[in-house]
């Protein structure tokens, strides 16, 4: 932050925004970083099972204490709880589960979403740094829906919404919808759709994005 | 027929320099780091590792490529808050890196053990990572076409091991486990338990004996540190 006042929404109402998008029942993969926040916001009677890329289906909070497992943990190697339910599988059956379709929602993080929904999220591209994409690559690609979840502008003030994507790419045309502290979009044929603002009005975001916008908000169809 | 062996020591003895080593484990969990040990003791050098990060902390992986005997990882998710000692070798360029999307890691080891030749997959179609690579649009989809990736040797740790080889494991510490047991010529494993045949349930055993060939027991197996924060 720049030191000007805060708009828009909160981390943490951010994750209960997109939390109120995930369907009842349905099988979700939350990526590392910001989007782990979400299932603070997953009411336990949602029927929503998580899944964990290293192997694991019904995955529970974070462990704490004497009942931390080092055999048990999530994609961040974090040790996590399994709820009733629960299964194990090896790894080439996890990423099959992903690619092959069967998981209903991804949400990620990302460094830039481009208009058509290209993602960038594994590499800054430079030089000096060590390239590192776990499984990055086919969680963007795989689930039935990739949402991205992350602050619209940079720390640097750049919007992360672009015409095009200048970080190393992770996926091409996977992303459907961007949750952002200012504005949801949804990724449409047509163009990027503005379906939600947030402390912000749709003349601001234009001027903001370098994006064409299409003005969404009134419709009250997700 | 599988050979159930004393020690560690035993259990890698014969592993030459130059050999490709699959070793099993996601960070920590399911890192078999009593034969990692065993390994580091023999001497055995000029190493190709394929794991799915380049160690964590100072024990395990991160020992062996400390020590020097690491010449390639295969690997999909190196960097992390405590690889200091991969990320030293690296940045001096003493070890290569071959970076693989975690999932094409594993369907590569997996198509290993299948006796698939090749295989077409979405991931990473149009990235950096599918550069210079043959693709294939199929039904209006893009693919990549990945490869098969073996071993010589896999170390693996399960968590209970019967007298014929056969595996259970615990937890997310199975990860890799499965899947690399069944791609390399000579599998190595260490169980916490190794119990008499027939005293584990058919229908819960994960790794069919068929995959493995050594195994030693190792009671209460050592952890590397639990890691701080260490991403995918």
């Amino acid at each position: 932050m720049t030191g000007v006042t805060r708009r828009g929404l909160s981390t943490d109402e951010l994750a209960a925004r997109v939390a109120g998008d995930v369907p009842r029942g349905a099988f979700v993969n939350l990526g590392i970083g910001l989007p782990t926040r979400i299932s603070n916001h997953l009411s336990p009677d949602s029927g929503v099972m998580l899944h964990t890329e290293n192997g694991m289906l019904g995955m529970g909070p974070e462990a704490q204490g004497d009942i931390v497992d080092l055999d048990l943990i999530n994609a961040g190697k974090v040790p996590v709880t399994e709820l009733p339910g629960a299964s194990y599988f090896h790894h080439a059956d996890s990423f099959a589960m992903m690619r092959g379709g069967h998981l209903d929602v991804c949400v990620l993080g990302a460094y830039q979403v481009s208009a058509r929904g290209d993602l960038a999220n594994w590499h800054t591209g430079r030089s000096d740094d060590i390239p590192a994409v776990g499984g990055a690559m086919d969680l963007a690609i795989g689930a039935k829906q990739t949402f991205v979840m992350m602050n619209l502008l940079s720390r640097d003030g750049a919007p992360k919404l672009v015409p095009e994507c200048t970080y190393p790419l992770t996926g091409v045309g996977c992303v459907s919808r961007v949750y952002t502290d200012l504005a949801v979009f949804v990724i449409e044929d047509e163009g990027v759709a503005v379906r939600e603002l947030f402390d912000c009005t749709f003349d601001e975001l234009m001027r903001l994005l370098e994006v064409p916008l299409l003005d969404r908000t009134r419709e009250g169809d997700r | 027929m599988v050979s159930i062996l004393d020690n560690p020591a035993e259990a890698v003895a014969g592993i030459p320099d130059g050999a490709t080593v699959m070793i099993g484990g996601f960070g920590t969990a399911g890192q078999p780091v009593e034969l990692i040990d065993a390994l580091i003791a023999s001497g055995a050098t000029d190493l190709t590792v394929v794991n799915n990060n380049a160690g964590n902390g100072d024990v395990g992986l991160a020992a062996l490529i400390r020590a020097g005997r690491v010449r390639k990882i295969v690997c999909s998710f190196p960097r992390q808050r405590d690889s200091w000692h991969f990320d030293q070798k690296y940045r001096a360029g003493e070890i290569e890196l071959e970076l693989v999307p975690q999932g094409n890691l594993a369907e590569r080891i997996r198509a290993a053990g299948a006796g698939i030749g090749a295989f077409y997959t979405p991931t990473g179609y149009g990235t950096s990572l599918a550069d210079g690579k043959e693709t294939r649009e199929v039904d209006g989809h893009h693919y990549v076409l990945e490869y098969p990736l073996r071993a010589d040797y896999a170390l693996v740790k399960a968590h209970r091991a019967d007298e014929l080889g056969n595996l259970v494991y615990r937890k997310t510490a199975r990860n890799f486990g499965p899947i690399m047991a069944a791609a390399a010529t000579t599998t190595i494993v260490q169980a916490e338990e190794v119990v008499p045949v027939g005293a584990l349930d058919p229908e819960i055993i994960v790794t069919p004996c068929i995959y493995v060939d050594r195994i030693v027991r190792v009671p209460a197996p050592a952890r590397a540190p639990e890691p701080v924060g260490a991403g995918q």
